[in-house]
């Protein structure tokens, strides 16, 4: 302490990496708050990684909040639970933040329901085995809530031949403007020590850390008050530098462990989950209630209400919108961070689980960082020196140009880059290398289906 | 709503980006140059400032040309044509005959710029190149020097410096006699140091002076100091990589010290060999273009050293006193091999590559 902390060493970081402007100061003393529902609802059937939940409700059917209206298909998938009590008006094709519209249960409320979670039975995790633990996680319909959407229980299922021996809490929060994680770790920290519990005891592993950026000084505070005695869960702070939220640049970071190419963290005996990810575990799992709403920083130059919402998912950006006022110069609305998020067309998209953030840009923000230029690569090195994986941007840009996507894959580990933005951001002649390597990457795909 | 839904943009993440662009960093390039570019003017007066003029006329006129012809939208605007001008004119000295000047700088643009494509394709520094090309074509020109400090140099031009196009260079062997310089003997302190002058073998050079600048050689490459700061504010900016020029300079220094140490009255000290000529200028300012050199942290110090090693070897034992362009231009050939060869380790992946 002291002199160490002073100089910044003994902070945990990685190499690499860079240093956005962080734009949280408008957002990361707001208390959470919750956000009045919205008339109508819309829930996509896919709003986490791997196979759509099935309907189990028909249209016009009165739904409780909190009730279970969709149930995982298999293994790779996630039920989904009624964020409000009202009836299903359609269940169909809307849109979605991705694009192409995809099929959703539309709700629409009961103006007069008290929105009270009826919906529940007490279940006790200590008496319940690992393989218990990982269904009753399933059950809540738990994703990333970092914006992954990887659904949670199968994260904990750790493989055959490998062993965790640490839980990794990533309460990073690196994307500019976010401070969703930030705000969870202060206000639900019995919450998050609850769902770290759960977490250790499904992989089996003894101890757990929690890895917080030295920007957020009240939550490493408040954390490390909390930690139990028997040493079993740690704070480590670590640097604030993008992307340390990454859960590879995180291991590295606190454990000194690489995850090999291609792998998961579990080959390393680490298993990572998001701050509100667990926080969120903590509150529903004792209760065997379902995830129907999340936390969402709402800010921007854009917004005139920023602050931290608590939103009931399905909630259309429209009503949020409506609710928190937005200047007329609104340009771009982005959900997630600025570093990694989507831009969406439609206002009628509904927040969903991996949804961290709306952010509402302006002109003048666009006019400041958007290049109006793009020039050819001068070979500067800042994107090589940028990659928090190593890779060669450069080389990796040039072959895209020549669509030797091939050669980007085999020679250059184009799969290895998991589009942080950080080449991009540092490009002096705005080539969209992010942009070229997820075409890539999808070219490779389709190839590879084609072949199969 | 539905208005403003209309105007809402799409856009790839990243959606905030804080750098300089390309045209900002060439820019910044230029402002580093122009003091070294002034102390030049001062130190060898008007031709100096006829030198600088013309060539960066003749290399942003060539790439206006290029693109003209071309029928492409016109490139100039990116400052980097600018940057080839004054990295010329400084490599040159300081009488060196306008037309030639001129010559130098169209052969840099066209030969080394605009064939291969334009900024960022270049193989090699198209300064150097230009540089290299009157070096060839006229070897005389390019190896008579004038005093530095002569009285009415901001009045009066070389007499070399107006000579008529495709005739002989003007000789300045009576001018610069006619000026009565003390000590000017008509070479450089490397010149004196390798070729010795009437009386002795190896004639050194006071390191004070050759940090400062107090002496003769090419218009911008004399002082040491000057260059440092200038560099120093460019990488300070993270408009250069610090590591070529330092490894450059390294490279320079340990050759040059282990010849001193085997043969301290045969071989000049490392200390000369890094403040003499162009070895300073050509490390900030010509060995660290990023296009021409290697892009992988562990490439940019082979670079480095190599330039280093090969500027000792090219001076000590090849038939010219200055290696730093030959040097220079060998190490650009050689980056697309360096980078292939240093590619960086992957996160998670072996340093051994599968099979």
């Amino acid at each position: 302490m002291g002199m160490m902390q002073l100089i910044g060493l003994g902070k945990a970081t990685f190499s690499h990496g860079i240093h956005p402007p962080e734009y949280k100061g408008t957002t990361d003393a707001k208390k959470i708050r919750r956000l009045s529902f919205a008339s109508e609802m819309v829930l996509p059937l896919s709003q986490h990684f791997g196979k759509p939940s099935v309907p189990i409700v028909h249209e016009r059917q009165e739904v409780v909040r909190g009730e279970p209206i969709a149930r995982a298909d298999g293994f790779m998938s996630v039920p989904l639970h009624a964020p409000a009590t009202g009836v299903v008006k359609k269940i169909g094709l809307m849109p979605t933040a991705r694009g192409p519209k995809a099929d959703a249960i539309v709700l629409k409320l009961h103006s007069g329901a008290s929105q009270e979670v009826l919906y529940e039975a007490p279940q006790d995790v200590g008496n319940m085995t690992p393989e218990e633990v990982v269904k009753a996680v399933q059950d809540t319909g738990m994703v990333g809530l970092g914006g992954a959407s990887f659904p949670t229980h199968v994260k904990m299922t750790v493989p055959e031949g490998q062993k965790v021996d640490t839980v990794m809490v990533n309460g990073c929060e690196c994307e500019p403007y976010l401070t969703t994680d930030h705000r969870v770790m202060v206000e639900y920290s019995m919450d998050l020590f609850a769902g770290i519990r759960i977490a250790m005891k499904a992989v089996g592993a003894a101890k757990a850390i929690i890895g917080i950026e030295d920007n957020k000084p009240d939550a490493i505070a408040s954390l490390t008050a909390a930690c139990p005695q028997d040493g079993s869960v740690t704070v480590r702070v670590m640097k604030t530098k993008y992307p340390q939220g990454a859960e590879k640049m995180m291991i590295k970071a606190l454990l000194n462990r690489e995850v090999p190419s291609g792998g998961f963290p579990s080959a390393v005996g680490v298993s990572v989950y998001n701050v509100a990810t667990l926080a969120q575990l903590g509150a529903l799992l004792p209760h065997s209630r379902g995830l129907i709403e999340r936390v969402v920083t709402i800010s921007g130059p854009g917004i005139e209400q920023p602050g931290n919402y608590l939103v009931a998912l399905g909630t259309p950006l429209r009503f949020v919108l409506e609710q928190l006022g937005f200047h007329g110069d609104a340009r771009q609305l982005i959900l997630g961070g600025p570093m990694m998020g989507v831009s969406v067309a439609s206002l009628d998209v509904p927040i969903t689980k991996g949804v961290s953030g709306i952010l509402v840009l302006t002109e003048e923000e666009k006019e400041a960082q958007i290049p109006k230029k793009v020039w050819p690569c001068i070979k500067c090195a800042k994107c090589v020196q940028a990659c928090p994986i190593h890779l060669n941007p450069s080389e990796l840009g040039m072959l895209a140009a020549k669509r030797q996507y091939e050669t980007m894959e085999k020679k250059f580990h184009l799969n290895d880059c998991f589009e942080c933005g950080c080449c991009t951001y540092v490009c002096p002649s705005a080539i969209p290398l992010v942009q070229y390597f997820r075409i890539a990457k999808a070219i490779n795909r389709e190839n590879r289906e084609k072949a199969a | 709503m539905a208005e403003k839904a209309s105007v809402i943009e799409l856009r790839t993440s990243p959606h905030v980006r804080h750098t300089p662009s390309v045209d900002q960093i060439m820019r910044n390039v230029v402002y580093a140059l122009l003091p070294v570019c002034a102390f030049a003017v001062y130190q060898f007066g008007i031709s100096a400032l006829a030198l600088i003029l013309v060539t960066v006329v003749a290399s942003v006129g060539t790439e206006e040309l290029f693109c003209r012809l071309s029928k492409k939208p016109t490139t100039v605007g990116d400052f980097s044509a600018v940057i080839t001008g004054m990295l010329l004119a400084l490599t040159l000295p300081p009488g060196f005959p306008l037309w030639m000047a001129a010559l130098a700088g169209f052969i840099g643009i066209a030969l080394a710029k605009v064939m291969f494509g334009g900024i960022g394709l270049n193989v090699f520094n198209p300064a150097l190149v230009g540089r290299a090309f009157v070096q060839a074509a006229f070897p005389v020109a390019i190896t008579t020097w004038t005093p530095a400090f002569a009285p009415g140099r901001l009045a009066e031009f070389i007499p070399s410096t107006w000579t008529f196009p495709f005739a002989l260079p003007v000789p300045v062997d009576q001018w610069v006699k006619d000026l009565n310089v003390d000590g000017f003997t008509g070479a450089t302190p490397l010149a004196l140091q390798k070729f010795g002058d009437a009386a002795h073998a190896h004639v050194p050079t006071d390191a004070m002076d050759l940090f400062t600048g107090m002496v003769a050689g090419s218009a911008g490459e004399t002082s040491a100091l000057l260059i440092l700061i200038c560099g120093a504010y460019l990488a300070a900016r993270r408009m250069m990589d610090w590591r070529i020029p330092a490894a450059m300079i390294l490279g320079t220094y340990v050759t040059a010290g282990i010849f001193f140490l085997v043969d301290p009255a045969a071989y000049p000290t490392p200390m000369f060999m890094v403040l003499a000529g162009g070895l300073m200028f050509g490390a900030m300012f010509m060995a660290s273009d990023m296009t021409a050199s290697p892009v992988t942290p562990v490439g940019v110090w082979v670079y480095g050293l190599l330039i280093g090693f090969l500027t000792v070897i090219i001076r000590l034992f090849g038939g010219l006193p200055e290696g730093v362009m030959y040097a220079i231009l060998f190490g650009n050939a050689a980056s697309p091999l360096i980078s292939a060869v240093t590619q960086p380790r992957v996160y998670g992946t072996s340093r051994k590559k599968k099979a």
